[in-house]
C-alpha cells in the first residue's frame, strides 16, 4: 500500500469514530426520550395515551423501514440545508442521526419494558408521580439494559457510516468504497473492512462489560 | 377510630367484551391500631380488594373512604399524598434492584421531599427497627427472601405511615422467616401503633397475627369477625373450608360421625384423649390433630371419627364439652 492509502486510512478512522460519536450522540438525545415516550403512552401504562402512542409507533416504524441507503439521498436537502454541504464528515452526521433515531427509540422502549410491573405499583403505592416513577424507578431499574442496547445502537451507527461513503461521506466506508471497490485494490478493501471489524467488537465488548459492571 | 370504610364495594374487570366480577358488594370496616386480615383461596379478589384501599384499583361501584374521605372525589395529587400514609408490602418484595439497600428505604421520604441528611437518618433508624442496618451498603439481589421483605418493610415505614398493607407478604418465604416476618409485623403493630392489613391465603397466618379477619370468597365477603370467633365457630362454607384441617385422614367407614374440637385457653398438659377413654371407656379415631401450647395454653383443633352407636356419641361429646372444648359436628362433603 502507498503511503497516501496508509494516511488517508488513518484520517478515515478519525472520521469514522467522529461520525459514530456525533451521530449516536445526537440520536439518543431525541432517541431516548422518545422511547420514553412510546413506552410510557402504551395501554395500561404510567402516560397511557392511544392517540399520543400511535403518532409515536407511526413515525418509529417508518422511520425504521426506510432503507438507510434511500434516506442518504432522500435527506439531501435537509443536509445541505444544516450543514451547508452534502458531501464530507460533517454532512454525514445529518442522515446518520435521522436514521439512528427511531432503533434508539425501539431500543430503549425494549429496555424499559423489561422493568418489572411490581416496581412501578410498589412506585405508584408511595404517592409517586408518574414522572417521578420514570425518571427514579423505571430508567435506573432499566440502566443495565440500556446499555448494553446503547452499544448494538452504537455498532448500528457505526455500520451506516461506511454506508454515507456512497454518498460522498468520510471515514472508512468511502475508503474501502473508492480505493477497496471501484479500483479493485483488495488489500485497501480488506484493511479497511477489518479495522471496521475491529471497531464493532471493541465497541460491544465495551457496552458488555459496562453493563455488567453496572448490574448488581 | 375508622381508617378505611368500604361500602358496598364492586369492581367489574372489562376484558375482549368478557365481564369479569372480581369483587362484588363489600361492605365492612377496619379500625385504628388493629391488624385486619383479608383471606381468600388464590382468585377471590382479596388482592383486588386490597389494592382499592390505595386506590391503586379504581372501584366501578360503591366507595372506599380513608379517614373519611372518599378516595373516588379525591384528584391525582390528593390521591399521591394519602397513598404516603398507607405503606405497603408485597409478595415479590418490589425492591429496586440497581439501588443499596439505604437508597431504597429513603425512596418514599424522598418523595415526600425530605431534606437528604433527614432522609438518610430516617433511613438507618428504620433498618435499626428490621435489623438490617449492617446491610445498609448492600443490594438487594444480596439477600435472601426474608431480609428483603425486611428492607421493603423499612421502606414502607420509612415516611411515617398510619397503615400497612401487606400483599401475600410471607407467601415466598418458607416457614421460619414467614414466623420471623410476622413476629415483626406484630411487633411494629404495637409499638409504632400503626393498622396492619394482611392479605394472605393462609389461616395458619391469621391465626398468628391478625384480630379480626374477613372472608372473601369468589368476589363476596363471606363472613366477618374476631379470628377467635370464626375459628372456633366458622359459619360460611368458606370460612369452614380455610379453618377445618386440609389432609385429615380418612375415617374408618364413609357414614361415622366426625366431630372437630377447638382448644383454646385450656392446659396443655391436660391428656384428654386419654382421659376419655379412662373414664367413660369409649374410643375415638383421631384423623387430625394440630395443636401447640403457648406459655403453657393449648390452641388448636383436632377432628375425630366417633364410634357408630348413637349413645356413645352423645357421652363422648358431652365429656368434652364438660371439659370445655367446643365440639362441632363436621359434615362430610
Amino acid at each position: 500500500m502507498s503511503s497516501y492509502i496508509i494516511e488517508s486510512i488513518e484520517s478515515g478512522v478519525f472520521e469514522t469514530l467522529q461520525m459514530t460519536f456525533f451521530a449516536s450522540v445526537f440520536s439518543y438525545i431525541v432517541g431516548l426520550p422518545l422511547g420514553v415516550f412510546l413506552y410510557a403512552t402504551f395501554k395500561g401504562r404510567l402516560l397511557a395515551n392511544k392517540p399520543i402512542n400511535f403518532i409515536l409507533e407511526f413515525f418509529v416504524n417508518i422511520g425504521r423501514s426506510i432503507p438507510f441507503l434511500i434516506l442518504l439521498v432522500l435527506l439531501i436537502p435537509v443536509t445541505r440545508f444544516l450543514t451547508g454541504s452534502s458531501i464530507g464528515t460533517a454532512a454525514s452526521i445529518v442522515p446518520l442521526t435521522v436514521g439512528t433515531i427511531p432503533i434508539v427509540a425501539r431500543m430503549v422502549e425494549s429496555s424499559l419494558s423489561e422493568v418489572s410491573p411490581g416496581v412501578i405499583e410498589a412506585a405508584t403505592a408511595m404517592g409517586a408521580s408518574p414522572g417521578y416513577i420514570i425518571l427514579h424507578f423505571i430508567l435506573p431499574e432499566a440502566t443495565p439494559s440500556l446499555i448494553l442496547g446503547s452499544a448494538i445502537n452504537i455498532a448500528t451507527v457505526l455500520g451506516y457510516s461506511a454506508m454515507a461513503g456512497v454518498i460522498g461521506g468520510g471515514g472508512l466506508g468511502a475508503i474501502a468504497l473508492q480505493y477497496g471497490y471501484y479500483r479493485y485494490e483488495k488489500d485497501v478493501l480488506w484493511t479497511s473492512v477489518s479495522i471496521l471489524v475491529v471497531m464493532v467488537m471493541v465497541i460491544q465488548s465495551g457496552g458488555n462489560l459496562l453493563s455488567k459492571r453496572v448490574r448488581k | 377510630m375508622e381508617v378505611f370504610n368500604l361500602s358496598k364495594v364492586s369492581k367489574t374487570y372489562r376484558n375482549d367484551g368478557k365481564e369479569y366480577v372480581a369483587l362484588k358488594d363489600v361492605s365492612m370496616s377496619i379500625y385504628e391500631g388493629e391488624i385486619f386480615g383479608i383471606i381468600g383461596m388464590s382468585g377471590a379478589g382479596k388482592s383486588t380488594l386490597v389494592r382499592t384501599l390505595n386506590r391503586l384499583e379504581e372501584v366501578s361501584d360503591g366507595s372506599v373512604s380513608f379517614y373519611g374521605s372518599n378516595l373516588a372525589e379525591l384528584n391525582f395529587s390528593e390521591v399521591r399524598k394519602i397513598r404516603r400514609q398507607i405503606g405497603m408490602i408485597f409478595q415479590g418484595f418490589n425492591l429496586l434492584e440497581q439501588r443499596s439497600v439505604l437508597s431504597n428505604v429513603m425512596q418514599p421520604l424522598r418523595i415526600a421531599g425530605v431534606p437528604r441528611e433527614q432522609r438518610q437518618k430516617k433511613a438507618l433508624e428504620m433498618l435499626q427497627v428490621v435489623g438490617l442496618e449492617d446491610k445498609k451498603k448492600e443490594y438487594p439481589a444480596r439477600l435472601s427472601g426474608g431480609q428483603r421483605q425486611r428492607v421493603a418493610i423499612a421502606r414502607a415505614l420509612a415516611a411515617d405511615p398510619k397503615v400497612l398493607l401487606c400483599d401475600e407478604a410471607t407467601s415466598a418465604l418458607d416457614p421460619k422467616m414467614t414466623g420471623e416476618i410476622l413476629e415483626l409485623l406484630k411487633e411494629i403493630n404495637r409499638k409504632r401503633k400503626i393498622t396492619i392489613v394482611i392479605i394472605t391465603h393462609e389461616m395458619s397466618v391469621v391465626e398468628k397475627i391478625c384480630d379480626r379477619v374477613a372472608i372473601i370468597d369468589e368476589g363476596n365477603l363471606a363472613e366477618i369477625g374476631e379470628v377467635k370467633e370464626i375459628f372456633r365457630n366458622p359459619k360460611s362454607e368458606a370460612a369452614k373450608k380455610l379453618v377445618l384441617p386440609s389432609n385429615p385422614f380418612d375415617p374408618s367407614s364413609t357414614t361415622s360421625k366426625l366431630i372437630r374440637l377447638v382448644f383454646d385457653g385450656l392446659a396443655a398438659s391436660r391428656p384428654f384423649i386419654a382421659e376419655l377413654v379412662e373414664q367413660t371407656g369409649k374410643k375415638v379415631n383421631i384423623l387430625s390433630a394440630n395443636t401447640k401450647s403457648v406459655s403453657g395454653i393449648g390452641y388448636g383443633q383436632m377432628v375425630l371419627e366417633l364410634p357408630q352407636e348413637e349413645e356413645d356419641q352423645r357421652i363422648i361429646t358431652e365429656f368434652f364439652e364438660a371439659g370445655g372444648l367446643s365440639v362441632q359436628e363436621v359434615k362430610r362433603s
